[in-house]
């Protein structure tokens, strides 16, 4: 380590602590430590949604296991495998009520499941405010767009078409 | 069988229990430059001697200018907590023998809190989270202690884990949601809490839980056991944690 005395170009003070970018007219910007209360100080939030979230994050899990093992299941191993599936094989499935609700409820459950696991990543991993606003912003519609055309797609699937 | 070896190399350590270790330590002065570097030091220690008697050594006969915390150097006040060998343990309570004395053996500031110099880190963050939730007996029909608070054994046994907490940080700075913003509260100071919320003679465990179930509150822990691991106390702060997750939740329904 140099032990020298300081002068103002010592080596190894990069520009932003150089005494020429700031001075007694320019002093650096605060950086305001972690926690400290500020007017920037986001609000303590008072509401159950982050308990909401981290309950729907279980529950839908444990829905979501037996949900999706059945799916890949029916269209992946049993009766022929990949290979039956068609347009038919589809159509003919969502003849049923039940395996409408099934894909249904598997779509909302799925898609919400993603979302807030990506909303949480999100929050730990995205550091600027501005970042997080806009990658949620994206995440937020590319959800919203999925599960309203597959919710679409599922209600007004018509086998006759063409 | 073995007998005769072992009396061989207790005899040889008898002879001289001084090894020759490396201390890789992560020096940084804001007085010279912004930038952190890594600074070795030779010693010869006794293996049997704790990390911190190195620290004081390379202070005391090698550099002067080395900073860092420490008070009782007993493992109790919680001030001398840094990354050794990349796990947050106390200094003081780290034999060498134990943390491969082969290698060098870095020596690193707790992670997640601004460095001020050296080892020594800002603990003001952490707290101001250990303020938040109101770390002190509160109770709704008096404050004047006008005579024994009175509590079963079993009462007092349900909070007796998170009693222990000494303050150090060595969770909370190990936490990788923690090291993201820092607006995190921290196991610390949910165990913290834990240690009222729990305890039968306290009446604002709603109000605490009230502050816990905040967006930077326990639904923020993912679960990684790190405070776990790190607590040189034995705290099982993950499952502090969880109780307190799961408090909030029954409250409610």
């Amino acid at each position: 380590m140099s032990t020298t005395e300081k002068t103002a170009d010592v080596s190894g003070i990069g520009p932003v602590e150089g005494a020429d970018v700031y001075s007694v007219d320019h002093p650096a910007p605060l950086i305001e430590a972690p926690r400290k209360r500020t007017k920037k100080t986001p609000k303590s939030t008072r509401g159950n949604f982050e308990m909401a979230a981290w309950l729907f994050m279980r529950l839908s899990g444990v829905v979501l296991v037996v949900l999706v093992i059945g799916h890949l299941l029916i269209q992946l191993v049993l009766d022929g495998g990949v290979s039956k599936i068609g347009f038919a094989f589809v159509a003919g499935r969502w003849a049923s009520p039940f395996w409408q609700v099934w894909d249904l409820l598997m779509l909302w459950l799925a898609m919400l499941h993603g979302a807030n696991g990506l909303r949480t990543v999100i929050n730990d991993y995205a550091e600027r405010a501005n970042t997080r606003l806009w990658l949620k912003g994206l995440l937020y519609t590319a959800t919203v767009f999925t599960i309203l055309l597959g919710t679409l797609v599922i209600f007004t699937f018509d086998p006759n078409i063409r | 069988m073995a007998t005769p070896v072992l009396d061989k190399v207790e005899a040889e350590s008898a002879a001289s229990p001084y090894i020759t270790v490396t201390f890789r330590v992560r020096r940084f002065n804001p007085e010279v430059s912004g930038e952190a570097t890594w600074e070795d030091f030779q010693l010869e220690i006794d293996p049997k001697e704790r990390v911190l008697d190195g620290l004081h050594k390379i202070k005391w006969d090698l550099d002067g200018t080395l900073t860092f915390r420490r008070s009782c150097a007993h493992g109790i006040c919680g001030s001398d907590a840094m990354r050794i060998n990349g796990k947050n343990r106390l200094a003081c309570k780290t034999l060498i023998k134990d943390i491969n004395p082969e290698k060098p053996i870095t020596v690193e500031p707790i992670k997640g809190l601004t460095v001020l110099k050296d080892l020594v880190v800002d603990m003001e963050p952490f707290f101001q989270a250990y303020r938040d939730v109101m770390p002190f007996l509160i109770t709704k029909d008096t404050n004047e202690p006008t005579r024994e608070r009175l509590q079963t054994a079993e009462d007092r046994e349900r909070f007796d884990d998170t009693t222990k907490c000494i303050l150090c940080a060595a969770c909370t700075s190990s936490c990788p949601v923690f090291w993201n913003d820092g607006q995190y509260f921290g196991p610390a100071a949910i165990v913290n809490a834990h240690r009222f919320i729990f305890d039968s003679r306290d009446e604002a465990g709603e109000q605490r839980l009230e502050i816990l179930n905040d967006r930077d509150g326990v639904w923020r822990c993912r679960t990684t056991f790190n405070c776990t691991d790190a607590c040189p106390r034995g705290i099982e702060v993950t499952k502090a944690i969880a109780e307190v997750k799961k408090a909030l939740i029954t409250r409610r329904f």
